[in-house]
């Protein structure tokens, strides 16, 4: 049988292969997590990661700084940690300038904050609120925070002592949580004979930049939606409302934030348009910090967003 | 504690609770009228104890508590009822686990099982009390606890009332249809439906087997309805109202009883007879087995019997309303021909007995006087004599006959007629008493005859050579009026009348109001005891009999009944997915669940959630020799359906596509 010709309806993924190769090669045995964090910088969404502490989250977060060409700043979360050590502080300058203003770690395009659960409420709402704005206000004057702005926040496992937990109006302006977990024993294996990983980042090259991600982030955008997808995603929202299936169902931030991540995981994928496979990939980091379990079912995230699934039938 | 809970049902919240409480105070508060008092307190108290536990946060009681409590109120029944069963023990019980059930109502499951019991709470009320009223006040009760029930279920936010009245309404609507089907189909039993037969109340007004002094004043107290009948020709001249009940023709000096008169009778003779009268009667149920008819009446309706008095008779005693048609033939003759062994049971009076009375019978059948002139005589007797018409006799002496003929002379039919009779056998003229009733209302709205049991009335029949039993009414030479016009116009008016006798004295603009609303009242009770609760195994034969559908037997009527049922269900199930279906005017949709349906067949039906590619994928996992195909069709519906601006072209290219896959 004589095959017909396929019609051309795919863009060239390279750029992105190479980032996620690139990446991958430190952050060993981990494609998805690479992609998934990936697909939210793309959707100009924040990333929560959270996991045991030495998995390799402030790793991933350097490597995907360094792949991308953007500024990196790190805060390291103290229970001790003040907002003006996020924004920055004005000090007065003895030189007849007056106050001067010393902006802060915030002020770059990627920031990582280590152990954001560690921090009093305080701060990291000042953080937070600077995720929303993309903007600080500091003794009244507002600044902007530079363009790409993401923030990756990794987060110990809530049971860990000393903690304060996100609430959950904090935790949805995180596009995404996801997980890395341990590495297989191949993974692991490659890890241990290798070489040391902060010599390895040092000498990755800048595979893109700050302009050129934008373009990218604005291609994402206007990648097509049908009306078929749509309907889809509305009776997925439509179904974590009903309060027999979900004490909290998703908010129309989460259904904009899932549409933008299902663009992005197309894009990475090299189509010009949204498929249902899309979604239904993205809803596990996206919507399962976002949903509570109906009253009594102990759920975890990860049985209650698979359930989401299969739950609801694609039109 | 340790206690095992079922974390999976989620726990019902105070509104939901708010609203069963409040629909099992309507369904519970009725009871007080028929249930001991004990009984429903206690269920109100439950349910008050679980409306203060949401409240005030008042602890339920425990486990054993209940199981406790529940004991002891089982015990409480049968010290009360002596048993658990029959319908007043069987209704106590359910009361109590009722209010029971609600004190350990902590979740969704436990409240859906607390509004089915409320359910039967609901039709419990009918055992009592068939009248509309209550009807009504269970329709009421229905959609309340139909309310319950979906706000129990509601998503989401709580509906609001009028959105809950609203569906519950429909839902009771839609339930019509099953209702009636079963309702009309359901086999029927002959006996009382709602009635447990050793339950009922054994005082009910009625004519009586026997008559002795006062047995039918307490009737004329009465203005219950006895009969409604029907007659197509427009109703019978008031003089020939006289509705045949049981006769008497034994006398013991006090009492009237029936005499022996098993043989069936002879057929009247109908060589006199001035025309013949049909009509159909709905009797009201009376515990007894003889019906009434008009007099005479010319046979039995099928199923029935007429015995040698000429007395109707039922196979079984009217638990319920029963239905008959009928035909009289006024002035036919009965029973021309009267044996030897009837005339003397027609003759018999105790020896010791009004001895003035035979005095005055021998006076008159001196000399050989001819029956009739001795009925003449008497009844001119009763006629010039100061008697008197009330319903307030006075109290009548060791023997009754003589102290009425010659002392009080102030009675009502009973006395007359039974006096008469006496007289007329005394005299040498076989007689006897009829009772039953007469006159009627007619009314207008309704077209039939109303017949309360305050027309009660007692008559006499004396034998004539030639021409049979012939009916004689002393109480009509006494109180004519009371014959031509009814009762209401016999008695002065100084009598202590009963209120609803009395209405017609004046009317009032109020009044004649009254008399509409009962007009309309009474109208809705004939339909309502004709068609609803007089709805027996022979109405239901005549309704299939109407629809053409007379030969059906029961296992025919039940499966006529099931094919309606599964017609009903098939209809509101095409309705159910006419009203969900799916927009398939999509011809792309309508293509690829060609495709799902010829995959399903080949052994890889697609799931619902499953996206086209993942599909394809698993198709080619599973037929690796069908991946190429698959893949390729898959690709072009995605681009068809997920892609900016399709090429028209690309849809024929999948249907192609679709016809070369196997």
């Amino acid at each position: 049988m004589p095959l017909l010709p396929l019609p051309q309806i795919s863009g060239s993924p390279s750029i992105f292969r190479q980032v996620m190769d690139q990446v991958g090669g430190v952050i060993l045995g981990k494609p998805h997590p690479i992609r998934l964090a990936l697909a939210c910088l793309l959707a100009r969404g924040h990333l929560l990661l959270e996991d045991q502490p030495g998995v390799g989250k402030t790793t991933l977060a350097h490597a995907l700084a360094r792949t991308l060409g953007l500024q990196f700043q790190r805060i390291q979360f103290t229970s001790d940690l003040l907002p003006a050590d996020i924004v920055g502080v004005s000090v007065f300058n003895g030189g007849g300038k007056g106050f001067e203003f010393h902006p802060g770690p915030v002020f770059t395009q990627m920031l990582l904050a280590d152990e954001i659960n560690r921090a009093p409420p305080k701060s990291q709402s000042a953080l937070l609120e600077a995720m929303e704005e993309q903007q600080v206000t500091v003794e009244g004057v507002t600044r902007s925070l530079p363009d790409p702005f993401f923030v990756i926040a990794t987060q110990n496992p809530r049971e860990q002592a000393g903690t304060f937990p996100l609430p959950e109006s904090q935790l949805d302006r995180f596009l995404m949580r996801i997980h890395l977990g341990y590495p297989d024993a191949a993974a692991e294996r490659a890890l241990l004979q290798g070489r040391d990983r902060r010599d390895l980042i040092a000498e990755l090259p800048a595979l893109l930049d700050a302009e050129a991600l934008l373009a990218l982030q604005h291609q994402v955008d206007q990648l097509h939606v049908s009306e078929a997808l749509v309907d889809y995603l509305q009776r997925l929202i439509a179904h974590t409302r009903d309060p027999h299936h979900y004490a909290r169902g998703l908010s129309p931030r989460a259904a904009l934030g899932l549409l933008a991540a299902a663009r992005a995981w197309a894009a990475l994928d090299g189509r010009d348009h949204v498929i249902p496979e899309d979604l239904q990939t993205i809803l596990p980091p996206v919507a399962g910090h976002r949903l509570a379990p109906a009253e009594g079912t102990g759920m975890s995230p990860d049985r209650l967003t698979r359930q989401l699934i299969e739950a609801v039938a694609i039109p | 504690m340790n206690r095992v809970r079922h974390t999976a049902e989620p726990g019902v919240g105070e509104g939901p609770m708010n609203w069963l409480v409040a629909a099992l105070v309507v369904l519970l508060a009725p009871h007080f009228l028929t249930q001991p008092t004990w009984v429903v307190g206690l269920a109100l108290l439950a349910v008050a104890w679980r409306f203060l536990a949401v409240r005030r946060s008042v602890p339920l009681p425990g486990r054993w508590s209940l199981a406790a409590l529940a004991f002891m109120a089982t015990a409480g029944v049968i010290a009360t009822h002596g048993t658990v069963l029959g319908r007043d023990a069987g209704v106590s019980l359910l009361l109590i686990m009722t209010g029971l059930k609600v004190l350990e109502t902590r979740n969704q499951r436990d409240a859906m099982l607390t509004i089915f019991l409320g359910y039967f709470v609901v039709v419990t009320h009918f055992l009592y009390s068939q009248e509309i009223p209550m009807v009504a006040y269970m329709v009421v009760a229905m959609l309340l606890t139909t309310m319950v029930l979906i706000r129990l279920n509601a998503p989401g936010p709580p509906p609001g009332l009028r959105e809950q009245a609203g569906l519950a309404g429909r839902m009771l609507l839609q339930a019509l249809p099953v209702m009636l089907i079963l309702f009309l189909l359901f086999p029927r039993l002959p006996g009382p439906l709602w009635g447990v037969p050793q339950d009922e109340p054994t005082a009910r007004t009625g004519l009586s087997d026997s008559m002795s002094p006062g047995s039918i004043s307490d009737l004329l107290q009465s203005d219950a309805p006895a009969l409604r009948a029907r007659f197509p020709d427009g109703p019978p001249p008031a003089a020939l109202r006289y509705w045949r009940g049981p006769v008497f023709s034994d006398y013991d000096g006090r009492t009237w009883r029936a005499g022996q008169a098993f043989m069936p009778a002879t057929d009247p003779d109908p060589s006199d007879a001035v025309g013949e009268i049909q009509y159909s009667v709905r009797l009201e149920p009376h515990r007894h087995r003889w019906l009434l008819a008009l007099d005479p009446p010319a046979s039995a309706p099928e199923g029935r019997r007429l015995n040698a008095d000429y007395v109707l008779f039922s196979p079984r005693p009217v638990h319920r309303v029963e239905t008959y048609d009928l035909t009289t033939v006024p002035g036919a003759a009965l029973e021309v021909e009267l044996s030897a062994e009837r005339r003397q049971q027609a003759l018999h009076i105790p020896d010791t007995a009004g001895p003035r009375a035979r005095e005055l019978a021998a006076r008159w059948a001196d000399n050989g006087t001819a029956p009739e002139d001795i009925v003449e005589q008497a009844m001119r007797y009763f006629n010039e004599e100061p008697f008197h018409y009330t319903l307030s006799p006075p109290h009548l002496p060791a023997d009754p006959v003589d102290g009425f003929l010659f002392d009080t002379r102030a009675g009502f039919c009973e006395h007359y007629a039974g006096s008469f009779v006496f007289l007329m056998r005394a005299a040498g003229v076989p007689a006897r008493v009829v009772t039953g009733y007469q006159g009627g209302e007619w009314n207008r709205a309704g077209g039939y005859l109303l017949v309360r049991q305050s027309d009660a009335h007692a008559w006499a029949e004396v034998w004539l050579e030639d021409r049979g039993w012939v009916r004689v009414d002393p109480t009509g030479a006494v109180a004519p009026e009371r014959i031509e016009l009814g009762i209401r116009a016999a008695l002065s008016h100084e009598e202590n009348l009963p209120a609803f006798l009395r209405r017609g004295d004046s009317f009032s603009g109020l009044a004649a109001l009254r008399i509409q609303w009962e007009y309309w009242r009474e109208t809705t009770a004939y339909y309502w005891n004709g068609w609803v609760l007089g709805f027996g195994p022979e109405r239901q034969r005549e309704l299939l009999a109407r629809l053409g559908l007379g030969g059906l037997d029961w296992r025919g009527t039940v499966a006529l009944m099931a094919g309606l049922l599964v017609l009903v269900a098939a209809v509101f199930s095409l309705a159910f997915l006419w009203h969900n279906r799916r927009p398939e005017r999509d011809p792309l949709a309508r293509l690829y669940r060609r495709f799902t349906k010829r995959m399903a067949r080949l052994g890889t039906p697609p799931l619902p959630h499953e996206g086209p590619r993942d599909f394809a994928d698993r198709i080619a996992r599973e037929r690796p020799e069908l991946h190429e195909s698959v893949a390729h069709f898959t690709r072009i519906y995605e681009a068809l359906r997920y892609g900016p601006d399709p090429d028209p072209d690309l849809f024929r290219i999948l249907r192609t596509r679709l016809r070369a896959l196997p």
